[in-house]
């Protein structure tokens, strides 16, 4: 079989370009893991801070119709640039206060099965979606658990493939594993500069590889989490520029450097008639993934 | 012996040794209750105690020899297998890591797929196994669940997959994560198509691979005491800071919670899947060609080589 890998010499090729990335851009040299703290900063913009300066008339709608509403999404309409439009995204609080009304950002299956009822709404009244992801992941808890937590994920990654209104997500700080995921399947996916995307945290990864959290740093670097990383693999399609030293530094100008892009995106989805959005999706997420060839017949 | 046909017609008996959890010449200890099983006894009764029915985990190709009439089936897509797109080096590097399961399981990935024939209906048949890296989704599983079901959607067949997973494959990142929305995608053509789609949940079925496709089924059976969920135990004791009560996450306390259709004991599995596809494939959807049907969503023939 071939498992086609020099890993050294294309550790020092990526060094190479690493290194001239930062040649041409001085000042970003920013490391996987200090991305991952600018992630989470606590004065960095969330959902609702992008929607109060991006978008109008934004009219929050609570509920799953099933069991609860979950603080830690938030969904609404409102006008961007005029044009009706749906916003789903993860909230997290800012005092101790709301972090913890937010669940620190971590949905309960509510919060998901609100979302995908939203959307659905937006399906049905040809409205484009946009999706702010910003969450450590999905609540792991006993009562998250009871309500089907794995399912409301689930549900919702299939459901969001079949939607035939454009889906725009965004990844403006946290992306958490499948708890993010669940309102991330979209026809674009853009990504804010310092944000992050992951199948697992940084210390999760550690603890389990490593039995030691305090190598969060390595992992960070291995996991390649980061914006740019993304782009190259193909997951990400557009990586947003954040305000000098990160979108904390300045809620205004965070949203002032999304909005043309979002406008773009969304301008760029609406060319497209029903079946052709439907199979660019299908097509975007079918050739995710990096697999090898054997030429043995199964066992090798 | 029930045999494997590869997909190059090398024809490979299905070694004994691979067969037993745990193998003391003849005698295997029941980890439940502590009996001693005389291990043809234990196989006649596809590895469940006899004294207390505890369900020993299996391979993968076991499972689906167990599935298929006759133990009869077609391996699909074995040479789709795990590269190492990150260069993810933990202990070891991860390629070594790849390399060192299949020489330990004689698996080529952590899923095995095939086709074959159920109750005398088409199905597409994946399973999942532990012991390689932890039964966890990368790259390589992603692509060849996806290829089980379009392969379904092309010869109008059934899905059936049995999970056993400790999640998405870490050391592929977030390459891993966008297998969970890949396999939904195609399921969600599959469902378009009216054919079925069976999910077996086995002993252990965590993290992204419930979060996706293993809960996606149109029917969702499991085997009795399987753990399964999203997050771990582990992770749910040190977010709430206490013990987790004794049925936590096991397919009784799934079942009562309404997230399953039902617990099946493995010896009534194959049984009870034929009534479900004897249910499920009705000869009016089934027989259509594919090139009948029309206004569907998704059109995703040619998606693969
Ligand atoms: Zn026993």
């Amino acid at each position: 079989m071939r498992l086609q890998s020099r890993p050294r010499q294309r550790e020092a090729q990526r060094k190479l370009l690493m290194a001239e990335k930062n040649r041409l851009s001085p000042g970003h040299s920013t490391s996987a893991f200090e991305r991952v703290q600018l992630a989470r900063h606590p004065e960095r913009p969330h959902t609702l801070d992008f929607i109060e300066r991006l978008f109008e008339d934004f009219t929050e709608i609570h509920g799953d119709r099933r069991y609860a509403d979950d603080p830690a999404i938030v969904c609404g309409f409102a006008r961007f640039h005029a044009t009706p439009a749906l916003i789903v995204g993860h909230q997290k609080g800012r005092d101790t206060k709301q972090r913890q009304f937010r669940n620190f950002g971590m949905p309960k299956p509510e919060g998901y099965r609100k979302a995908i009822r939203a959307m659905k709404l937006a399906e049905k009244f040809e409205r484009p979606i946009f999706c702010f992801i910003d969450t450590p992941g999905a609540y792991p808890g006993i009562d998250a658990e009871e309500r089907g937590q794995a399912e409301a994920i689930a549900y919702n990654l299939r459901e969001m493939a079949k939607l035939v209104v454009p889906v725009i997500v965004t990844v403006i700080g946290e992306g958490g594993s499948g708890g993010a995921l669940a309102i991330g399947v979209g026809d674009q996916v853009l990504m804010l500069e310092n944000a992050i995307y992951s199948v697992i945290s940084p210390e999760g990864c550690a603890a389990i590889l490593w039995k030691d959290s305090s190598q969060a740093a390595r992992a960070a670097e291995e996991l390649r989490l980061t914006a740019p990383d993304l782009q190259q693999e193909g997951i990400v399609d557009q990586v947003i520029e954040e305000p000098k030293g990160g979108a904390q530094n300045s809620h205004d100008e965070a949203a002032r450097l999304l909005d043309p892009v979002l406008w773009e995106r969304l301008a760029e989805s609406l060319t497209n008639n029903v079946p052709d959005r439907l199979d660019r999706r299908y097509r975007k997420l079918r050739q995710l993934g990096k697999w090898g060839t054997s030429e043995a017949t199964g066992t090798p | 012996m029930p045999w494997f046909r590869k997909k190059k017609g090398k024809i490979e008996p299905v070694r004994d040794e691979e067969r037993v959890v745990r193998t003391e010449n003849v005698f295997v200890r029941c980890e439940e209750c502590g009996e001693h099983l005389y291990k043809k006894e234990l196989e006649e009764a596809l590895q469940v105690c006899v004294h207390c029915s505890y369900h020993f985990r299996l391979g993968a190709y076991d499972r689906l020899e167990k599935l298929f009439d006759d133990g009869y089936c077609e391996e699909l897509d074995a040479e789709v297998v795990s590269t190492d797109p990150l260069e993810f080096v933990d202990s070891k590097p991860y390629v070594n890591r790849i390399a060192q399961a299949q020489r330990a399981t004689g698996l080529p990935e952590a899923v095995i797929t095939a086709r074959g024939k159920v109750g005398g209906h088409r199905v597409f048949g994946g399973a999942m196994d532990m012991n390689f890296i932890g039964g966890s989704m990368g790259s390589a599983v992603g692509e060849k669940l996806t290829r089980l079901i379009e392969h379904a959607m092309k010869e109008r067949g059934a899905v059936i997959i049995f999970a056993a997973s400790g999640g998405a494959r870490m050391q592929e990142g977030t390459l891993s994560l966008m297998q969970m929305a890949k396999i939904s995608a195609a399921l969600a053509a599959l469902e378009e198509r009216h054919l079925p789609f069976i999910s077996v949940l086995t002993d252990p079925t965590t993290g992204g691979v419930t979060a996706s496709f293993a809960m996606l089924g149109d029917l969702i059976i499991a085997e009795p005491k399987a753990l399964v969920g999203f997050a771990g135990p582990r992770v749910i004791e040190q977010t709430i800071r206490q013990k987790l009560p004794k049925d936590f996450q096991r397919s009784e306390f799934l079942l009562s919670h309404g997230m399953i259709d039902e617990i099946v004991d493995r010896r009534e599995m194959r049984p009870y899947i034929i009534k479900a596809l004897d249910f499920m494939m009705n000869p009016a959807i089934t027989s259509e060609s594919t090139a009948q049907l029309s206004g569907l969503k998704f059109q995703v023939s040619g998606s693969h080589p």
